[in-house]
């Protein structure tokens, strides 16, 4: 399949600081894409690069094999929906989605048609005349995805979606979000800091820190094969090990309390246990690590072995279960 | 009492307004038997005293009448009001075209620079105002700077008549009360979320096209606030339509002056005043149930 986006090494520096140093990717036609990193990693500049507010000092941004680095951003096929959402308070819900139409010139009745539809989809229907001021926070976001999505981009940018909801929401609109990417067939590209978030949502994730790409893969893959430290560190939880001068890594998940069957054993002592309902969470304290391992039970492998803090506990895993790093 | 039911009667918006405790009844007080001791009492007795007649040798007779107030209408002071009216209100709009632009500027200024910028742009005001509208005689005299500015750059016809003229009177109001209109439209322009206008951007709007549509819509509460404050302040004037309009124009704020200071006729006086006052009050609830609209919408668009 052929790129539908390519950015090819681009680098955008504010002053002395480098915000994204050299970086290339890829993206299909169709993808979830997730920009995963911390603040200060580049993710934002970068999805401003890509909607046209920031122009690059290197590199190229083709879209459709056309570069579009130099376009303003009332000329791309790009659209963006803003963290704060950005809606026109001065309008009701209706003249917001249909702003992006207007601008296109667009006749009246097919406006009307589209924006009616993109209103059922996303259920505002029933708030068509009301005002921002006068909408609850899954309510506006709704209306940010809406008035981008009306415009049937090629692209959507979507700048930490769901930040601004409680986490009971997020949970549910990472699940719509997907859905509704299916529905309409259009590229989504989110940024985020979640790394749950980016797990759930995307087909693909790019880690970036410090305005470089650190990888970039399926959600399996930078979960379960991690390309170096700081990527095992920011995605989930994991354990690290130092020995003979290289990092053993491994997930929680994957140390066994009193196993059959391991090829490596340690004995430890319980320092905290934390349930957390679906699962058991043990800190143990081992000759290994400065720090207590960390290891996670599902409800019925706690139920079947009862531990209490102090107890003394034998931990296992397979080396199969297990990444190094030389960093 | 009513502070402590009122809260219980009235949803959310009211409650915010309402004073919850006698604290606040004692804060206000001073303020409040300042503007009954000096503003209140007053403009009641200037109103009642518009409703009687005129003595014989300029003093007041009490006796009921609305003579005064039918004089308003007579079409020599209907004139001068639409003269005023007139003035005051290209005063404003010059003004609001002015203000608005230098307003926006300083907005889009690095947000380190803007108080300086704000602060230049006030600076004129720490001057005392007959020296300002001096200042003008100076600038625009027959053989002032600008008449001698241009003999300079080799112009040798006749020096251009410039002062006591109702351009000069419009220079004059504008420049005095350009800073209210800085500062008025500055506040909503500084508190505009700036992705609004990338928003704009982003869906296909031009700058012209996001300015006309998203910026400008915004910020009406402003630019009616500084609006009403040039023309209010404008059609009540007399000092600089006396100073550089010379006599030779007639404005609202200098009839009322002449009433009550050379021609004796209090009541009358009295009477203009209050139309006056009437139209000011009328312009500036207009103003504030305007900007208590857009409240809403501006908590909605504005960031911090």
């Amino acid at each position: 399949m052929t790129a539908l986006l390519s950015i090819d090494g681009v680098t955008r520096r504010f002053g002395a600081v480098t915000a994204v140093d050299r970086l290339s990717l890829e993206i299909v036609e169709n993808e979830f894409f997730a920009l995963l990193g911390a603040s200060g990693s580049g993710k934002t500049t970068l999805l401003r690069m890509l909607a046209g507010f920031e122009t690059p000092d290197a590199g190229a941004i083709r879209l459709d094999g056309a570069d579009i680095s130099r376009m303003p951003p009332n000329r791309r096929p790009v659209n963006l929906m803003f963290q704060s959402y950005a809606l026109f308070p001065h309008m009701t819900v209706e003249g917001n989605i249909a702003y992006g139409l207007e601008m296109e010139h667009l006749p009246r009745s097919e406006i009307g048609a589209r924006v009616g539809e993109i209103m059922e989809i996303t259920e505002l229907s029933p708030m068509a005349k009301r005002k921002p001021d006068q909408l609850s926070g899954g309510q506006r976001q709704r209306v940010a995805l809406a008035r981008a999505l009306v415009k049937r981009p090629r692209l959507l940018l979507l700048d930490e979606p769901l930040g601004a909801l409680d986490k009971k929401l997020r949970a549910a609109m990472q699940l719509e979000l997907k859905r509704l990417q299916h529905e309409v067939g259009i590229t989504f590209i989110v940024v985020t800091h979640d790394q749950e978030e980016a797990l759930v949502m995307a087909d693909r994730v790019a880690i970036l820190k410090d305005g470089r790409l650190l990888q970039c893969g399926t959600p399996h893959e930078v979960y379960e094969h991690p390309a170096n430290r700081f990527a095992a560190d920011f995605i989930g939880v994991m354990n690290f090990i130092e020995e003979g001068g290289r990092t053993l890594a491994i997930r929680p998940e994957r140390i066994h309390l009193f196993p059959d069957r391991a090829d490596r054993t340690v004995e430890g002592r319980v320092t905290a246990r934390a349930y957390h309902g679906l699962d058991l969470q043990l800190h143990v304290a081992t000759p290994l690590s400065p720090k207590p391992l960390l290891v996670r039970l599902t409800a019925n492998a706690a139920d079947r072995r009862p531990v209490a803090e102090g107890d003394t506990v034998t931990l296992g895993w397979n080396e199969a279960d297990t990444r190094q790093f030389n960093d | 009492m009513r502070g402590h039911l009122a809260p219980h009667r009235f949803p959310e918006k009211t409650r915010r307004v309402q004073s919850p405790n006698t604290r606040s009844t004692l804060l206000m007080a001073p303020a409040l038997m300042w503007l009954t001791a000096l503003m209140v009492v007053p403009c009641g007795l200037i109103l009642a005293l518009g409703f009687f007649r005129r003595g014989l040798y300029g003093g007041i007779e009490y006796t009921f009448t609305l003579e005064n107030f039918a004089l308003i209408v007579d079409p020599l002071y209907a004139g001068i009001f639409l003269t005023s009216a007139r003035i005051a209100g290209l005063a404003t709009l010059i003004a609001v075209v002015i203000g608005y632009a230098a307003a926006y500027a300083i907005a889009a200024a690095p947000r380190h620079r803007q108080p300086l910028l704000l602060f230049l742009a006030v600076l004129p005001f720490w001057s005392n105002y007959l020296i300002r509208t001096y200042a003008w005689i100076v600038l625009l005299n027959r053989e002032g700077l600008i008449t001698q500015g241009l003999r300079m750059l080799g112009y040798e016809g006749e020096p251009p008549s410039m002062l006591y003229t109702e351009g000069a009177v419009i220079t004059g109001l504008v420049y005095n009360y350009l800073p209210f209109v800085i500062l008025a439209c500055y506040a909503p322009l500084a508190r505009l979320n700036p992705e609004l206008a990338e928003a704009s951007r982003d869906l296909g709007a031009s700058a012209f096209t996001t300015f006309r549509r998203v910026i400008l819509p915004m910020t009406v509460p402003g630019i009616a606030a500084g609006a009403v404050f040039v023309f209010v302040l404008s059609i009540g004037n007399f000092i600089t339509p006396a100073l550089l309009g010379g006599g030779r124009f007639q404005m609202m704020g200098n009839l009322i002056y002449a009433q009550f200071l050379t021609a004796n006729d209090w009541p009358f006086g009295a009477a203009i005043s209050m139309v006056l006052i009437a139209i000011m009050m009328g312009l500036l609830t207009i103003q504030a149930i305007a900007a208590e609209k857009g409240a809403g919408e501006r908590r909605e668009g504005t960031d911090g």
